[in-house]
């Protein structure tokens, strides 16, 4: 054969979330609790400031780690976290979290390095390892732990001998998130077995119980760790693409080294509006937090009357219930099949999902409550 | 009434939102919404409940008009006598005392263009402390009480995406 795909990506199967997406496209009147992103637009001023930045003919490549401003934008703001990030040095702005993400495996995964993967996560990381020639480690998180990672759950993997270990709190697809202390027993760990850390953040501002915390600001961990964010699920910029990485100096110029012969630049037109989302935008940020806050208390309380077990996540925009069925992936099916309902059976995410659902509230209140009387009936039915 | 804010931020995003509903949302118990409900009605803060209609997807015939009225006044006279005056019609579906070029800005409703002129000039003109009136007819309306309209509202995202 020729053009023949490299073993690498032969060997990586397609996304488990694939198959049910076909299957959901094929019908009509589905209501989704699949989606991954927000069922809002991008706040219209960070939008106008796009349209502004193309109607001035600002339609070339900026600085390979993105626009200063935007570089200085993003460390004022992590600041509301207690980070602080040099915008010259250690900030880079990439085409969504998920770019910065793949730059990292790529400039720190040697062929035959460890990385340990908690789950279960965000469909990207593992084949993203395997893509760098690294081992996955997959960390299964508990459903007793209400999915938070412990030192126990790494140990039980054999996590002390990882070169990295990948998360993202708070999570999808389970909505768990960790706080203070609860991060300090992982730093604790990673300090311990020199593991470095990579922290998908890009749900912290949607949290809903308490403040979003770092690990990175907890003690020796900064210069082991490095932080992921971007615009698209707090300013429900998804189809901009626009993320960042903040790390010490030596790992960004690693990264950038990849990012600039790959990439060059992100979005030029994206880097516009993102300078004004974090400028401007935090009312229109809280507002949808808000939102997404009501819809959750929804969703958890019909869950609770219809006798569905479910924790009560407080972070992202997702609910982790355990499947009413013996069969997640049937249920699912069934459900779509019977009701138009769609929800993702857990397995797709990885380790420690089975017998669960995730169930996305980025959808209109309206919409949801049809999505729950629906799901009401085919439960009582079955 | 701690909980009023976020009730009637809630009431005024959709009134017919029911109190079980309300309740899933904000945690409280029904008999909680129930009561501060009651109390934001008794004490005036709730005036009424109303549906944001478009009315041209109904039909042509009713007509809407903002209308600007400069009033003059006198030490037997004020803005509230004047306001008691004109809010009275069945005619007038808003009024308010603004600042800037005019005075009150009147929302006005009727069948046809014509019954609305005859309504301003019959009635509200010759009111003695009504000096001028300006009707602008509304032509369209994109936007109201908070509700877009002719918001296709899409959801053109992927059905389901990790």
């Amino acid at each position: 054969m020729t053009l023949e795909p490299s073993e690498r990506v032969a060997d990586v199967p397609p996304s488990g979330i694939r198959r049910f997406f076909e299957l959901a496209e094929e019908m009509d009147d589905v209501i989704s609790l699949g989606v991954g992103e927000p069922d809002f637009s991008a706040p219209w001023s960070a939008r106008e400031a796009a349209i502004t930045a193309l109607e001035r003919g600002q339609t070339s490549y900026t600085a390979n780690r993105g626009k200063r401003k935007l570089r200085e934008a993003i460390a004022a703001d992590a600041r509301r976290w207690n980070l602080e990030y040099d915008p010259d040095d250690e900030v880079l702005v990439t085409a969504g979290a998920s770019e910065a993400i793949d730059l990292a495996f790529r400039a720190l995964v040697d062929p035959g390095d460890t990385v340990a993967v908690a789950q279960p996560c965000y469909v990207s990381y593992t084949p993203g390892v395997t893509f760098s020639g690294g081992e996955v480690l997959d960390v299964p998180t508990r459903v007793e732990d209400e999915f938070i990672l412990t030192p126990e759950a790494l140990r039980a993997a054999g996590a002390e001998s990882a070169d990295l270990l990948v998360y993202c709190y708070p999570n999808n697809p389970t909505g768990a998130t960790m706080d203070r202390s609860e991060l300090a027993e992982v730093a604790a760990f990673c300090r311990e077995h020199d593991v470095d850390v990579l922290s998908d953040e890009i749900y912290a501002d949607l949290t809903y119980e308490g403040e979003h915390v770092s690990i990175a600001e907890l003690d020796g961990m900064r210069e082991r760790t490095i932080v992921f964010n971007g615009f698209s699920k707090a300013y429900a910029m998804t189809g901009l693409r626009l993320g960042y990485a903040m790390a010490p100096e030596e790992v960004i110029a690693a990264m950038n080294r990849v990012h600039q012969y790959t990439m060059l630049s992100a979005p030029t037109t994206a880097q516009h509006a993102g300078i004004e989302a974090l400028r401007n935008c935090r009312e229109d940020v809280e507002e949808m937090r808000s939102q997404y806050d009501r819809r959750r208390n929804f969703v958890l309380s019909r869950f609770e009357e219809m006798g569905i077990d479910c924790f009560e996540a407080t972070g992202a925009f997702y609910v982790f219930p355990e499947c009413p069925g013996d069969d997640a992936e049937r249920f699912a099916e069934d459900l779509l099949e019977a009701e138009s309902v769609a929800m993702v059976p857990g397995s797709a995410f990885g380790a420690g999902a089975e017998g669960h659902l995730r169930a996305s509230y980025a959808t209109g209140l309206e919409e949801l409550r049809e999505a729950m009387d629906r799901l009401e009936r085919f439960v009582s039915s079955t | 009434m701690e909980h009023a804010d976020e009730l009637l931020e809630l009431l005024c995003e959709n009134a017919r939102y029911s109190t079980a509903d309300l309740a899933r949302f904000t945690g409280l118990s029904e008999a909680t919404i129930e009561e501060t409900i009651a109390e934001l009605e008794a004490e005036g803060i709730i005036q009424g409940y109303t549906a944001v209609v478009d009315w041209d997807a109904v039909s042509d015939d009713r007509v809407q008009a903002h209308v600007e009225l400069n009033v003059t006044l006198d030490r037997e006279t004020s803005y509230r006598d004047v306001a008691e005056r004109v809010a009275g019609f069945r005619e007038v579906q808003g009024l308010r005392l603004v600042s800037g070029d005019y005075d009150f800005a009147l929302e006005v409703e009727g069948e046809n263009m014509r019954e609305v002129s005859r309504f301003i000039s019959d009635k509200v003109a010759p009111i003695p402390e009504i000096t001028q009136t300006v009707t602008h007819y509304i032509m369209e309306t994109y936007k109201q009480g908070g509700h877009r309209f002719d918001d296709g509202d899409d959801d053109d995202r992927l059905s389901v995406t990790p």
